[in-house]
């Protein structure tokens, strides 16, 4: 058994208790070992990258305890290369943080390490109420980091989406637990297998059960109609922890792909049960959020409806089915989390240069580093709405490819090229306020440039977008292997459950004696 | 039993349901405790619902009932019990910030008047 599995998960957990242990050494002390744990778990999470390709997905049976019965790791090639992308985001925004912003409230440090853990725990899972846990543990995280700095707006906005989660996690146990009244099992593997035998008069409730399980899923990633929460969220957070919740709304597009591949994937009986559900809200969603980001007021809204944005363009493409579709919506997805975590960067930036204008889609004095931060926003709006030769392109292109053979293709590209237009505009609209429209020729009293331990996160994790350009073949591939892997299952359970032949189905309808 | 336990059910969810839906955080958070109450019982009723019956074994059981959701449930009252307290502090302190118990933190002209 590879103990790397369970690492991402056990490395944050522990330095999250280190930190709160060093609540009261100085902050350069907790910096550093904050951004050694970090650095660690990236190393740990390229590794497990560079193992995925290999064979089968790695399991880690906790405890060692065999699936169905214990709890199950399970690392292919979707988790590690999310985890590996968590990583890398955590290790750019901490590195952002450690400018200043972690001293503005307390455990900053802990509270990271804690939603770490839960992100890369809920990727990791192969245990449905695991998945839960994980999401209650990153969600409880977030709540702490929004709530980073304090302030009125920050404190509405935190009231609305612990509110939202806190219902949405209700729905979720209900469909946990009423698809462990019909199956008897959580683990992932065993579920996919039960839910292709569940008789004919229990299909119904496995059904409700799974679109109870979409709903919440389409909340955590900010699906229509249910990511209002998301713009007044995301854009009060302060930048370090909007960029790291760049990667939150996709565990929620994680966990819908996971679901509806992996437990009513295949040839199951309720295989047709998300996709009349799914392509709607996924368009729907790119159309509403594409308005949104052309009429937003803030530079970090227009992020907010751009992170929205994305979830739509990759659901849509999920959506759709099939395998380069899905391949098409994992390249995209890697892309959309770096920009849009860059761009949540660089709204902070701008926004500090520009007196009490801040981040709003107003002129304002002028920029101390108008150069830096231009090409930056050139090089993030751009790969964003999809201009060549950006990684924002060549996911879409993929995408656009991988759905030409769907039955909704003229929806599905009509919307996708209208929206990244509409992303277009709003991008340049945003673009020609924030660093041409300027009001005073001299800049603000209080602006304060960029220093190198700002913008270096932030060109790294554009370099990560120009370096997915340049290695678009390699990326390509192993979404390929990804989306592949997905969608022929048998990897997966057997990989958990053991090679099946042995393994007799046994009857459904468990409680015969209760 | 099972009647009487999917009402009471049911009826939780409804009052919860309808006082998430309120514009003031305290019914909010009454309404999300009621939630997440008849969420627990329903969990505990997915292991079906027995009498007399031990979850581990025992000597002359005749029948046993579920473990699981027992395990489960428990994990689920402990997280909401947190969540619970967690959104309580949240609303008392959104309260002293913004000067209103609303959801949106806007008072109404009249009440923000009899605030200050």
């Amino acid at each position: 058994m590879n103990h790397m599995v369970i690492l991402p998960v056990v490395l944050p957990a522990l330095a999250a208790a280190l930190m709160l242990a060093l609540g009261k050494t100085r902050p350069a002390v907790q910096r550093a070992v904050g951004l050694a744990c970090t650095a660690l778990l990236f190393a740990v999470a390229a590794t497990l990258l560079a193992q995925a390709p290999s064979d089968m997905p790695q399991v880690y049976a906790l405890g060692n305890w065999p699936a169905p019965f214990g709890i199950v790791m399970v690392a292919d090639r979707l988790s590690a290369l999310l985890v590996a992308l968590t990583a890398l985001v955590a290790l750019a925004a901490l590195a952002y943080a450690a400018q200043g912003w972690d001293n503005r409230g307390r455990h900053f440090h802990a509270l990271f390490q804690f939603q770490l853990m839960g992100i890369n725990g809920a990727f990791l899972t192969g245990d449905l109420f695991n998945l839960f846990v994980f999401f209650e543990v990153m969600l409880i995280a977030s709540y702490g980091l929004l709530l980073h700095g304090l302030g009125a707006p920050r404190l509405r906005a935190a009231l609305h989406y612990v509110v939202i989660n806190l219902a949405a996690s209700a729905v979720f146990l209900i469909a946990v637990s009423l698809l462990y009244g019909v199956t008897g099992t959580l683990n992932m593997a065993h579920l996919a297998e039960r839910v292709a035998q569940v008789p004919p008069a229990d299909v119904a409730l496995v059904r409700a059960a799974g679109l109870m399980l979409l709903g919440v899923f389409a909340v955590k990633a900010a699906l229509f109609p249910l990511y209002f929460w998301l713009p007044a969220a995301y854009s009060s957070a302060c930048a370090p922890v909007a960029a790291l919740f760049s990667i939150m709304t996709k565990v929620g597009v994680y966990a819908i792909i996971r679901v509806t591949t992996l437990i009513f994937g295949g040839d199951t009986g309720a295989a047709e049960l998300t996709s009349p559900w799914l392509l709607p809200a996924a368009l729907a969603t790119l159309v509403l959020a594409a308005l949104g980001a052309l009429g937003a007021e803030r530079f970090t809204g227009l992020i907010a409806y751009l992170t929205v944005a994305s979830v739509g363009t990759m659901l849509a493409a999920v959506a759709a089915g099939g395998a380069a579709a899905l391949s098409g919506a994992l390249f995209y997805l890697v892309h959309s989390t770096l920009v849009i975590a860059a761009l949540f960067l660089l709204a902070e930036l701008l926004g500090r240069q520009r007196g009490i204008a801040a981040d709003t889609l107003r002129a304002g004095p002028a920029l101390l580093q108008p150069a830096l931060l231009g090409l930056v926003f050139l090089l993030g709006a751009a790969s964003v709405a999809g201009v060549p030769p950006s990684s924002g392109f060549l996911g879409k292109l993929m995408i656009l490819k991988g759905t030409q053979d769907a039955t909704a293709v003229a929806w599905i590209w009509s919307i996708l090229l209208g929206a990244s237009l509409i992303t277009l505009v709003g991008c340049a609209r945003a673009g020609s306020i924030l660093l041409w429209n300027i009001a005073a020729p001299q800049p603000a009293a209080d602006a304060a440039p960029a220093r190198p331990g700002e913008w270096l996160p932030l060109a790294t994790l554009l370099a990560g977008a120009v370096l997915m350009v340049v290695f678009a073949a390699p990326l390509k591939r192993y979404a390929d292997a990804t989306a592949a892997e997905l969608l022929s299952r048998t990897a997966y359970i057997a990989a958990v459950l053991g090679p099946g032949q042995d393994r007799a189905p046994r009857a459904l309808g468990k409680g015969g004696g209760t | 039993m099972e009647f009487l336990l999917a009402s009471a059910l049911g009826v939780t969810t409804a009052c919860g349901v309808y006082l998430l839906l309120r514009g003031r955080t305290f019914p909010v958070v009454l309404g999300l405790s009621l939630l997440s109450y008849a969420v627990n019982v329903f969990i505990f009723a997915m292991g079906r619902l027995a009498v007399n019956a031990p979850p581990v074994i025992a000597p002359n059981a005749a029948t046993y009932s579920d473990p699981l959701p027992q395990a489960l449930v428990l994990t689920a009252i402990v997280i909401g019990f947190g969540m619970t307290g967690f959104v309580m502090a949240l609303a008392v302190r959104a309260r002293h910030e913004t000067g209103s118990d609303h959801v949106d933190g806007a008072a109404a002209a009249h009440e923000k008047a009899h605030v200050r």
